[in-house]
C-alpha cells in the first residue's frame, strides 16, 4: 500500500513539472493552431464502452469520459478567448484510435485508453482520471479466490490485451498449471464462464462488474481476488502538443480540487455499485493540482 | 501523419518468433482443413453427382447449408454451441479434455465449410464431361464404379483444377477467421504485436506480403499440376 501511494505520488509530481515546464517553453502548438483555426475541436468517442464512453438511445456519445471531455472542451474555449467553440464527435475503436490521435483527425480521444509505456511512443495521456485492476470474474459456487485456487483448472482471457500478458507472466512465474483459453471479446469471455468451458475470465475489473450486472442472474457470479495490476486511465492527444495538453491537465485538476470529478464518477458509477476505490480516491488527491 | 515508423521490430526476438509461429499455424490449420475439404467434398460430389432420392437430398442439404451459413458463425457454433447440444459428458470433454479444442474445431469448421464448396465444384466437373463418355462406358460393360473411376473422374478432376485453385487459395485467407475462436494464426499473431510494441501499420504489412506469398506460391503449384493434367485434345478444353 506504502509502495503504491509513493509511486502515485511519482507520478503526480512527474505531472506536475511536466505541466509546469510546458506553460513556460510555448504558447502555442500544432492541436490549439487546429482548433483556433477550425473553431471546433474533434473529440473521439467509443460506441460501447460502457460507462466510460458510449451511444445513449438517441444515439449521442454520453458517458464518464465524455462528460470529463466536454468540460476540457470548455476551458479550452476560455483559454483560447472563443466567442464559440463547436465539439465535432469522432467515432473511435480499439484498433484505429492511437493512429487517429497521432495523424490529427481526432485532437483528445475520451474514452477508456490504459496508459503504458508502449503507447506513449504514439501519443501523449493526459492525467489519470480512472484506475482499474485485472481481478477475476468466477461462478459463486466454485470456491476460486484467488489465481493460486485455479491450477488444474482453466482461465479465458481477452486475446491480445494487456490482462491476458500480466496472467500469463503470472502463471509463467509463479508456474502454474492453469489452462489459458483465448477468447476474442468480453461476451466470448463470459460466455466461455457460464457455459463452464472455463472456471474464471480475467480483464479489467471494472468491465467484470459490467458484465456481472447484465447477467440474467447476478448472484451467481462474484469477482474476486486481489488487484494483479493497476492500469490508469488518460485521454489520448497527439504527441509533443503540449499547451493544450496542459489545458486538459489543469480542467481535471480544477475538477479533481473542486469535488466535481468526485460528483461525475458517483453518477456514472454508483449505478452499477462501484463505489470510489481507495486508489482511486488517492488518484484525484493527487492529480487536483493547485493554480 | 505523427507515426513513428519501426521496421525493426519485424525481426526482433520475439516479434519475429511471433510472425514464425503465425505463419506455421496458419499453414497447419489451412492445410489439416484442406485434406479433410478435398477427401470429404469429392466423395459428396461424387455422391451427389450420381444419387437420385433421398441420397441425393442428403448430399444437397450438407452443400447448402454448410455452404451458406457464413463461417465466422459456423465457427462460433462449433465451439460455442455444439458442446452444449451434445450428452453432457461429451460436452465437457470437448470443452475439457480435448488438446488443443480451439485449433480442433477450427480445423473441422473450416475443413466441412470447405468440403461443400469442393463438392458443388466436383460434381459440377462430373456433369462437364460429356454425356456421351458415360453411355460408351456403360456399353462397354463397364460397372457404375468402373465408369467412375476410369471414365469420368480422370476428366472430372482435370476439369475443376482452376476452381479448387480458387478454393486452395481461400481457405488460407478463410483460416484467419480461427482467431475469433483463439487461435494464435498469422493475423492473432499480427495483432499481437500491434498490441505489444503500437507498430500495427508494420506488423499487418508483414501479415500482408505472407498472405500474399502463400498465394503465390500455391497459384505456381496448381498452375505446375495444371499443367502436368491437362487433356490434349479440344474436348476437355474451356
Amino acid at each position: 500500500m506504502k509502495g503504491r501511494i509513493l509511486g502515485l505520488a511519482a507520478i503526480g509530481v512527474s505531472l506536475a513539472l511536466g505541466v509546469a515546464s510546458a506553460a513556460r517553453a510555448q504558447a502555442s502548438d500544432a492541436v490549439i493552431d487546429r482548433i483556433k483555426a477550425k473553431k471546433s475541436i474533434s473529440i473521439g468517442y467509443r460506441e460501447a464502452s460502457i460507462p466510460f464512453s458510449y451511444i445513449d438511445a438517441q444515439g449521442k456519445p454520453t458517458g464518464y469520459s465524455t462528460d470529463l471531455c466536454v468540460r476540457v472542451a470548455a476551458t479550452v474555449k476560455t483559454a483560447l478567448g472563443l466567442a464559440d467553440l463547436k465539439i465535432k464527435w469522432v467515432p473511435v475503436n480499439l484498433q484505429n484510435r492511437i493512429p487517429l490521435v497521432a495523424n490529427g483527425t481526432v485532437d483528445i480521444s475520451c474514452e477508456s485508453a490504459v496508459n503504458t509505456i508502449g503507447r506513449q511512443a504514439q501519443v501523449d495521456f493526459s492525467s489519470p482520471f480512472f484506475v482499474s485492476s485485472t481481478r477475476l470474474l468466477v461462478k459463486s459456487k466454485s470456491g476460486v479466490a484467488e489465481l493460486a485456487d485455479l491450477k488444474g483448472k482453466s482461465i479465458a482471457l481477452p486475446i491480445n490485451s494487456v490482462p491476458e500478458r500480466l496472467i500469463k507472466s503470472i502463471i509463467e512465474r509463479d508456474k502454474l498449471n492453469i489452462r489459458i483459453v483465448p477468447v476474442r471479446d468480453n461476451s466470448e469471455g463470459f460466455l466461455a464462464l457460464s457455459t463452464d468451458r472455463v472456471d474464471a475470465f480475467s480483464t479489467d475489473d471494472i468491465l467484470l462488474f459490467g458484465l456481472r450486472s447484465k447477467a440474467a442472474s447476478p448472484a451467481d457470479y462474484e469477482v474476486v481476488g486481489k488487484p494483479l495490476s493497476y492500469d490508469s486511465y488518460g485521454f489520448l492527444v497527439q504527441k509533443n502538443s503540449t499547451v493544450f495538453l496542459s489545458l486538459v491537465n489543469a480542467t481535471l485538476a480544477r475538477l479533481a480540487r473542486e469535488g466535481e470529478l468526485q460528483q461525475v464518477y458517483q453518477t456514472w458509477f454508483e449505478p452499477l455499485g462501484v463505489p470510489l476505490s481507495a486508489p482511486l480516491a488517492t488518484t484525484f488527491q493527487i492529480i487536483g493540482l493547485p493554480e | 501523419m505523427n507515426y513513428a515508423w519501426n521496421w525493426g521490430v519485424l525481426v526482433q526476438s520475439p516479434y519475429l518468433e511471433w510472425l514464425g509461429q503465425g505463419i506455421a499455424m496458419t499453414l497447419a490449420v489451412s492445410i489439416a482443413a484442406w485434406i479433410i475439404a478435398l477427401g470429404l467434398g469429392t466423395l459428396i460430389g461424387i455422391v451427389h453427382s450420381g444419387a437420385s432420392g433421398m441420397v441425393r437430398f442428403a448430399t444437397g442439404s450438407y452443400i447448402n447449408l454448410f455452404r451458406n451459413v457464413p463461417l465466422l458463425l459456423q465457427m462460433f457454433l462449433w465451439f460455442f454451441v455444439v458442446p452444449e447440444l451434445l450428452p453432457k459428458a461429451a460436452g465437457t470433454w470437448l470443452k475439457r479434455d480435448l488438446p488443443h479444442p480451439e485449433v480442433v474445431t477450427a480445423i473441422v469448421a473450416l475443413g466441412l465449410f470447405t468440403a461443400s464448396r469442393v463438392a458443388v465444384q466436383v460434381a459440377a466437373g462430373i456433369a462437364s464431361v460429356p454425356r456421351g463418355q458415360s453411355m460408351a462406358a456403360r456399353a462397354s460393360g463397364f460397372s457404375t464404379v468402373q465408369a467412375y473411376r476410369l471414365v469420368l473422374l480422370p476428366q472430372a478432376f482435370r476439369i475443376v483444377v482452376p476452381p479448387l485453385t480458387s478454393e486452395f487459395l481461400t481457405i488460407f485467407k478463410n483460416s484467419s477467421i480461427a482467431l475469433t475462436i483463439g487461435v494464435y494464426e498469422l493475423t492473432a499473431q499480427t495483432q499481437k504485436i500491434q498490441s505489444f510494441t503500437y507498430q500495427g501499420f508494420e506488423a499487418f504489412t508483414a501479415a500482408t506480403v505472407v498472405y500474399m506469398t502463400i498465394a503465390l506460391m500455391v497459384t505456381t503449384l496448381m498452375a505446375i499440376i495444371e499443367r502436368k493434367t491437362s487433356i490434349p485434345g479440344p474436348t476437355a478444353r474451356g
